[in-house]
């Protein structure tokens, strides 16, 4: 049988084509938007204008009146009694007594074009009550902010708190207030960053359709099907096993697809137009209105250091809001911002707070970004106060296997000292700079999930392998679960197709997040392969009339070991597969777990900038990602996920936020003024992939995707102090912003 | 049935009559969480909305199975999860 | 609104639609012809994904209305391979791993192509700048510049 601790592999670690790669390159794989139904409607969203409004009355009998409109809902049309979660998945997805923010939704039109539908949403008339709103973190956890919600808190929340804080989280260790004092120099600053999309090219698209039987399908772009048929089923109170839900392929996720928008909408829709399917396409408006983002953060960090750089205290308050329902990533800021170091002395504190705006939804290692904003930036700071080196400091610190983690247990195997050590040796780090140029160093930690995962693989009559996943493919995952499966059986990269599965072929998966498809679908698949191998094994110890223990698999092929070896010539998957009718029937390999041997992944980031004193303008002149990949299985897409994750993290330092206007609604709900980076913003984004293996997955693999956004914000903001000699504490840092902190230090 | 050491987090210490570090005698993970809100019932609602279990540096999710024993590391946090 | 009778050619096929005035001329593709390769992004000219070429210049099919179609020659993803064949371009792309979910990768395509029959050499930085109007968020840009100039390359030297 394969071992674990095999070094040398003939497919693992090399670059083939992706096995969808044809399809993408030709307009031919079908994303959320691009199948159409026989019957089909389309929907339609009317969203709410105002921040945050009481509902007295909506009318829909003119849109229902309109030629061509088949369906109409409101919230009316949903049960009721909901509670916890489901109740604010079902209030996001359609308001209830109040509009809670710009762009939630009020009601929904099925009709026979887009165009209808559309008219039809501009006929109903609400009457609204609209109430005092608050948008920003540092107003809404005021005392006397307008209330988003009376009890919403949680019973993690103490008596006495202001009444938009829904979550409250403490940890620590150690004596804080011993360690500062053992500090030569102990600094204290606060920083912002704005809420940010994830901003996936494809908009959210569903065609669903709903009987009166309760027998539902849906074709969804999502990063896990099984997710939405939970959540649909919850919202509507349908029984889960008679909704099959089937994932498109998708145009970009990050977080933003792992829960609901408008899917339930097109369900309630085709079930009220007498089971007509509804295909629902959100606009890049709706979108950035109604959907993701991330949260927006304040935060207070405190640090100690002696003036040989060694950290002796800690304390990080942070505070998050998450949009009108709780779920702001403040507890994973919190876990992830002191994580690459050793400190004995540290203290969190962290408030989820209410606002009016959309629901939080996951992004990139979320929560993470920003506390190595603040804690990164204030490092940095110090040690450039104590004239020390940002790298030396680090490695001085780093954690290592062994070490307990700033939020309490301890790390297993991990790989930040070969990261860091790798970095200072990179040849960019000695590039000369020039005047109005900076250089910054960041690191970042993200955990990794494992989640529940389910994999069906089956051996075809020419001995190739299919493989049934339930993790859509977003970034190449079918490319790396080949290769495991490839390898593991022995056959080649082509003969094995990886298929993204429909709800109703696999048990319950979780979606491709958390960094987990390639570790956790990844370790099934290969687990699900070997069960193959036990069966074929035994197939050819039956045909050979020797024990089965007696065979061993090698090169895709059952040999006879042991005592036996070399009495017959070896039988390949191929002379198996062709026999298997008649030696007991299908062969396949299956598992289903939540696989445990997570293993978490450290980054480090060095960035070069250059500031033009004119215009207040940062230009990124060079880009290195260096990050442990355990093990990279396709080491092109692992390099996609470094580059990808860097640049989104350069769009939040540099351009991206929510803009509020003093009326609550979204200013800036177009990509034109939503600006995320383009190719001219941008140099070629160097990586190295540092290789310490997961000793919990069998080819060493750690999750990559998520890590690699999280050094970038502080990365550059120390960049543009070296640049600048001005440290910038609110993200994002744009011209304006930079261009008035440099007129305000030369004051 | 065994006595294990389970390091909660500051917040929770409200619950516990001010301890942050609780023993309870379980063998699996799903036991321990049962004995603690047993032993401490404002623990419940928290464990409900969403909790990990890090066992010797390995953070789990769900895994109310995973056997423990006295010598392994145990710490509570709020439920990981990603993007 | 009453619709209107359009003819015109797409990928060298005459093709005709109904088109509603108010109907992009993405929806016509999309939605009349079938052809989904064209992907909107944002309806606002911002993103790319719907880039075709109408008479030779590459625009954003979300700015042009279906009925201005009428007697123009359209170019989209869908005709870019020659049949079996793929543009190199097409198969720089699959090479370099530069799509990850691959939504934005036709828009981009067809922009590249419009770039190269334009100028077979272009510099890394007017690669870049062409490319601007093309958002694409999962890949940081590199391995697409890399690609775009690596299909350049291949297609000076067989010219």
């Amino acid at each position: 049988m394969p071992k674990d601790d095999i070094k040398e592999f003939r497919l693992v670690g090399t670059r083939p084509n992706r096995p969808d790669g044809l399809d993408k390159v030709t307009g031919r794989a079908r994303y959320g938007a691009d199948i159409t139904a026989p019957g089909m409607l389309w929907g339609a969203v009317l969203r709410s204008p105002h921040a945050h409004a009481k509902i007295l009355k909506i009318d829909t009998s003119k849109a229902e009146a309109l030629t061509g409109v088949k369906a109409v809902v409101t919230r009316a049309d949903f049960p009721t009694g909901l509670t916890g979660e489901e109740w604010n998945l079902q209030e996001n997805t359609m308001a209830g007594e109040k509009a809670l923010y710009d762009g939630h939704a009020i009601a929904a039109v099925a009709a026979t074009s887009s165009l209808i539908a559309q008219e039809a949403v501009r006929l109903i008339e609400v009457d609204y009550e609209v109430l005092p709103h608050v948008t920003d973190v540092d107003d809404a956890i005021k005392p006397d902010a307008p209330v988003i919600r009376e009890g919403a808190a949680d019973a993690s929340v103490p008596e006495g708190m202001p009444p938009n804080v829904v979550k409250y989280f403490e940890f620590g260790r150690g004596d804080t207030a011993a360690g500062f004092k053992d500090a030569d120099l102990v600094m204290e600053r606060s920083f912002k960053t704005e809420a940010t999309h994830q901003g996936y090219i494809e908009p959210h698209a569903c065609l669903g359709q709903l009987g009166a039987d309760g027998k539902g399908e849906m074709w969804v772009c999502t990063q896990g099907q099984w997710f939405i048929r939970q959540m649909c089923s919850a919202v509507l109170g349908l029984n889960a096993a008679q909704l099959r839900v089937t994932p498109s392929e998708i145009g970009g996720g990050f977080g933003g697809k792992t829960t609901i928008f408008m899917e339930p909408l097109s369900l309630a829709l085709s079930q009220k137009a007498g089971g007509r399917p509804v295909k629902i396409v959100m606009s890049r408006s709706e979108v950035l209105r109604a959907t993701g983002p991330t949260a927006s953060a304040s935060m207070d960090v405190k640090i100690g250091m002696t003036k040989d750089g060694k950290l002796t205290a800690a304390r990080a308050e942070f505070r998050m809001q998450g949009g009108a329902f709780p779920g702001a990533p403040v507890d994973m800021a919190l876990y992830c911002c002191l994580a690459p170091y050793k400190i004995e002395n540290v203290e969190h504190i962290g408030y989820d707070v209410l606002a009016n705006r959309p629901k939080c939804a996951a992004y990139r290692a979320p929560g993470s970004p920003m506390g190595a904003f603040a804690v990164e930036s204030l490092i940095d700071e110090m040690c450039r106060k104590l004239d020390l080196d940002p790298m030396e400091v680090r490695l001085k610190n780093a954690v290592r296997e062994g070490d307990q983690a700033s939020y309490g247990p301890t790390f297993g195997s991990i790989g930040l000292v070969e990261v860091l050590e790798a970095t200072a040796k990179h040849p960019n780090l000695s590039v000369p700079l020039g005047p109005n140029q900076g250089r910054g160093v960041a690191s970042g930690y993200w955990f990794n999930h494992n989640g529940e995962t389910s994999v069906s693989m089956a051996i075809s009559e020419d001995g190739t392998a299919q493989v049934s996943v339930g993790t859509p493919d977003i970034g190449g995952s079918r490319a790396s679960i080949a290769l495991m499966v490839a390898e593991t059986l022995g056959i080649a990269y082509e003969d094995v197709r990886v298929n993204v599965v429909e709800t109703g072929a696999l048990g319950v998966n979780e979606p491709t997040h958390g960094s987990r498809a390639t570790f956790a679908t990844g370790k099934a698949a290969t687990i699900a392969a070997r069960a193959a191998i036990k069966e074929m094994c035994r197939r050819a110890a039956n045909e050979w009339g020797i024990d089965e223990e007696a065979v061993e698999w090698v090169d895709g092929a059952a040999q006879p070991a042991g005592p036996n070896a070399g009495d017959y010539p070896p039988m390949s998957i191929k002379d198996i597969a062709k026999n298997m009718g008649s030696t007991g029937g299908p062969i396949s390999g299956h598992h289903e777990s939540v696989p445990d041997g997570v293993g978490a992944s450290f980054g480090c980031h060095v960035v070069d900038v250059e500031v033009d004193p004119e215009t207040g303008l940062t230009k990124i002149l060079r880009y290195l990602v260096v990050q442990d990949a355990g093990r990279a299985i396709h080491p092109s897409y692992v390099e996609g996920q470094y580059q990808g994750g860097a640049v989104q993290g350069i769009g939040w330092a540099l351009n991206e936020e929510y803009v509020y206007g003093k009326d609550g609604r979204l200013q800036n709900p177009i990509f034109l003024d939503y600006r995320m980076p383009v190719a001219s913003d941008l140099p070629m984004i160097d990586t190295m992939i540092v290789e310490v293996p997961n000793p919990g997955h069998p080819f060493g693999v750690r999750g990559v995707g998520e890590t690699g956004i999280t050094p970038p914000l502080p990365a550059i903001a120390n960049a543009i102090q070296g640049a600048t000699g001005v440290r910038m504490s609110h993200l994002p840092m744009t011209p304006t912003k930079v261009l008035a902190a440099l007129k305000a230090s030369q004051e | 049935m065994s006595e294990l050491t389970v390091h909660l987090w500051a917040g929770l210490r409200r619950f516990t009559g001010g301890l942050e570090v609780v023993t309870v005698e379980a063998s699996s993970i799903g036991k321990m969480l049962d004995a603690l809100v047993e032993a401490y019932p404002g623990l419940g609602p928290i464990f409900e909305a969403g909790i990990s279990v890090a066992v010797d540096g390995e953070i789990i999710n769900g895994g109310r199975h995973r056997p423990l024993a006295p010598s392994n590391e145990i710490y509570l946090m709020q439920r990981i999860k990603g993007g | 609104m009453s619709k209107i009778h359009v003819t015109t050619v797409v990928n060298g096929d005459e093709v005709e639609f109904l088109a509603d005035p108010r109907e992009t001329l993405l929806d016509c593709l999309r939605d009349h012809l079938g052809l989904t390769g064209s992907k909107e992004g944002c309806g606002t000219g911002d993103c790319g994904a719907c880039s075709v070429t109408v008479d030779g210049v590459l625009v954003s099919s979300c700015l042009m209305l279906g009925v201005e179609a009428q007697g123009k020659r359209i170019a989209t993803i869908e005709g870019m391979a020659n049949g079996e064949e793929l543009h190199p371009l097409q198969r720089q792309f699959v090479e370099h791993a530069a799509l990850q979910c691959g939504f934005c990768t036709p828009g981009i395509l067809v922009a590249a192509k419009a770039l190269l029959e334009k100028n077979p050499d272009p510099t890394e930085t007017e690669v870049r700048y062409w490319l601007a109007g093309n958002l694409c968020r999962c890949t940081g840009y590199d391995k697409i510049i890399r690609a775009v100039m690596d299909a350049a390359s291949e297609m000076r030297g067989a010219a």
